[in-house]
């Protein structure tokens, strides 16, 4: 069966569908209620963002859109210092949609919020014309313990960078499967939960975190260094890439400090804390191959600045991505 | 020896000033990532050449790509780069916006799949390249014939690289010698540049792309240079391939004897070089019903008077050098093709400055 515009009419059509795959997949006794809004516990600081989701193709190697709309929203609120709560979710639905693509999406969803440890409390439904198409918006919200400021603006000469693992793996399997490339690669794409839960357990002195997504690491570091205003230096030997998505982005020109993932994130800290941190993070799930990638000074004349040491010992300065990351011709 | 004497040795390296040009995108990209010039004596000057394909292509040919995207029944195909580059009043991704059929895909085979979907719909991929591309568009013309689909058609701007190098010596860049480029030698074989650096006495080093090759073929190149006369002398070649893990000195006959039956030399324009005879490669005659016009294309149109991306293409001048860039010329607001495409000098110099 495929959705049509009926399904979207806020009629009967509309009510089964909701019936059937939504509140079947989300299931809970918020949700069940089936009011106008939901009404729910709160605590007196709280972290809200919304994000929204669009990707071709809709399942790949590693995960689907349900998984990535879930995965960037609460991965948002985590990089805070924020415990995730409650996600709302808003799909367009692109009419021609296959129902059973968009049962195994919302199950996806549901069972990647059971991960990461949030609740979808509200939800709308929309159908649209089209070829069969699923956009997701997601809202989230997250409790943030007193006292604690984990912010962009809070990175300070003598810290150190880590990073969780791996970079650019999931860039390389969206390219790859639009590209009908046939590799071993698969999407990153992860809540950080038990990640972030495990340093601010263990009182980590956390001074940022931010999840490294469009634009890639170069991009998040840069902008970070700014809001910061100061010298990040990496080494280029020190940063993670596995050797699949290395000749990827060797084949076609890429460079993987400027792709994406879904499930990795960047810590800033103190150099003195960076060991245990490290060992924390590499026992937490997806956290096995984090690295030291990076240290960071003074800025100078009062701004940021992004470096990075090359493998023969030169200084390469980088800026954030400008347009998009294409392959190459030649 | 180890990585780290050849190292020593280029930045130790106190002779004359020399300049050695690399004519391949992929080069352009992979020594402005390796951070290569801070460590090098800075009596070793690196310069780009016209190795980016689409930087290369007049702004006629842009042109065309629209006026075709514009037709009834008719899509426009290609690949990402060549949709921002400046035709005469706007890129393909203007026209796009304003209702031109346009499509970015990226590889040539995608087009036959589009083709198929829609048979009433006519589909011109527009085909940049140098030798290395080039025996890609064949395998699509093979398929287009096997299969009898009529409604593919190209239109080429390909060009090939030992006549524009001929052209640089003639006309004015002083190169003490060229990092040959690495892709094309797969396809071509390291003897495409042989008589070339018989000819002007000046050593080509074909070269991988790693921080380590380019060390490697920096290397080869200076000390070629610093010998040439010895060699000369001693009838040896001053072509060297400093890569040969993939290329070969007779290079891919299966892919040249490829593109020999579908294409032939002919004149081409250069981005701000003008005309160079036999720079180009054409559909033969028996295939011209494949073709979507691609010959006589010859307009070369500057969007901002000032630009002096021909300047950067011959190595005459840096990309620093040029009045705009940084300024009003960066990625997001390319006033030459230069700072378009991710092999363009100028946007390597801006992103890894």
């Amino acid at each position: 069966m495929v959705i049509t515009m009926a399904h979207g009419s806020g009629g009967a059509a509309t009510s089964e569908l909701i019936d059937e795959i939504f509140a079947k997949a989300f299931d809970n006794t918020v949700l069940n209620e089936m009011e106008d809004s939901a009404v729910v516990e709160g605590s007196a600081r709280i972290a809200m963002t919304t994000d929204s989701f669009v990707v071709t193709p809709l399942e790949y190697p590693g995960g689907d859109i349900g998984r990535l709309a879930v995965c960037g929203t609460v991965n948002d609120l985590l990089m805070r210092g924020a415990t995730p709560k409650y996600l709302t979710c808003g799909y367009i639905i692109q009419e021609g949609t296959d129902v059973e693509l968009l049962r195994r999406v919302a199950t996806s969803m549901a069972e990647t919020a059971r991960e990461a440890g949030v609740t979808i409390v509200a939800g709308d439904t929309k159908v649209i014309e089209g070829n069969g198409g699923i956009m997701i918006n997601t809202a989230g919200v997250g409790f943030v313990p007193e006292g604690l400021e984990i912010s962009a603006t809070r990175i300070q000469p003598g810290d150190v960078v880590l990073v969780s693992g791996n970079l650019g793996d999931h860039h390389a399997t969206i390219l790859g499967s639009r590209m009908n490339i046939t590799n071993q690669i698969e999407s990153d794409n992860a809540p950080l939960t038990d990640m972030v839960a495990t340093l601010l357990a263990h009182k980590i002195p956390v001074h940022c975190m931010r999840d490294v997504t469009r634009g890639g690491l170069a991009t998040v570091l840069k902008e970070l260094s700014d809001s910061s205003k100061v010298t990040i230096t990496l080494e280029e030997e020190s940063l993670p890439v596995s050797p699949a998505v290395r000749d990827f982005c060797g084949l076609l020109g890429l460079d993987p400090l400027y792709m994406g993932n879904e499930g990795k994130m960047i810590v800033a800290l103190p150099a003195e804390a960076a060991e245990e941190a490290l060992q924390l993070l590499r026992g937490a799930n997806y956290g096995a191959d984090a690295v030291q990638i990076g240290v960071v000074t003074e800025g100078i004349d009062g701004h940021g600045d992004l470096l990075v040491r090359t493998a023969i010992g030169g200084m390469r300065q980088l800026d954030v991505l400008q347009g998009e990351g294409l392959p190459r011709i030649c | 020896m180890g990585i780290e004497t050849y190292i020593d040795y280029l930045k130790n390296y106190d002779g004359p000033d020399v300049t050695f040009m690399e004519v391949c995108g992929s080069h352009t990209a992979a020594i402005a990532k390796s951070g290569i010039t801070k460590v090098i004596s800075p009596k070793i000057h690196l310069v780009s050449g016209p190795g980016c394909p689409v930087c290369v292509s007049p702004s006629g040919y842009v042109d065309r790509l629209i006026a075709l995207a514009r037709q009834p029944e008719t899509t426009v195909c290609t690949f990402g780069d060549l949709l921002r580059i400046p035709g005469t009043s706007e890129s393909l991704n203007e026209a796009k916006g304003s209702g031109a059929s346009v499509e970015m895909v990226y590889s040539p085979m995608d087009v036959i799949a589009l083709a198929k979907e829609h048979p009433d719909q006519t589909y011109v991929f527009g085909a940049v390249g140098f030798e290395t591309t080039v025996p890609v568009y064949t395998v699509l013309m093979e398929q287009v014939e096997s299969e009898g689909i009529t409604n593919i058609q190209v239109l080429t701007a390909l060009k090939v690289m030992p006549p524009v190098i001929r052209w640089l010596c003639d006309n004015g860049a002083r190169i003490d010698g060229f990092i040959a480029p690495g892709h094309v030698s797969v396809i071509s074989g390291s003897k495409h540049f042989e008589a070339l650096s018989r000819e002007y006495g000046i050593p080509f080093a074909v070269t991988g792309f790693s921080p380590k090759e380019l060390v490697v073929g920096i290397y080869g190149l200076l000390r070629m240079w610093e010998q040439r006369q010895k060699l000369l002398a001693e009838g040896e070649s001053l072509t060297k391939n400093f890569y040969p893990s993939v290329v070969t000195h007779d290079g891919n006959v299966i892919a040249q004897a490829k593109v020999e039956k579908y294409f032939e030399p002919g004149p081409a324009v250069w981005r701000g070089m003008g005309e160079i005879a036999d720079s180009g490669l054409y559909l033969r005659k028996e295939y011209a019903a494949l073709d979507a016009g691609s010959r006589g294309l010859d307009e070369d149109h500057k969007i901002n008077k000032a630009c002096r991306c021909d300047q950067v293409l011959m190595g005459k001048i840096t990309s620093e050098e040029c009045p705009l860039f940084g300024k009003v010329c960066s990625p997001l607001t390319p006033q030459g093709a230069c700072m378009v495409s991710s092999e363009g000098s100028c946007y390597q110099r801006f992103l890894n400055r």
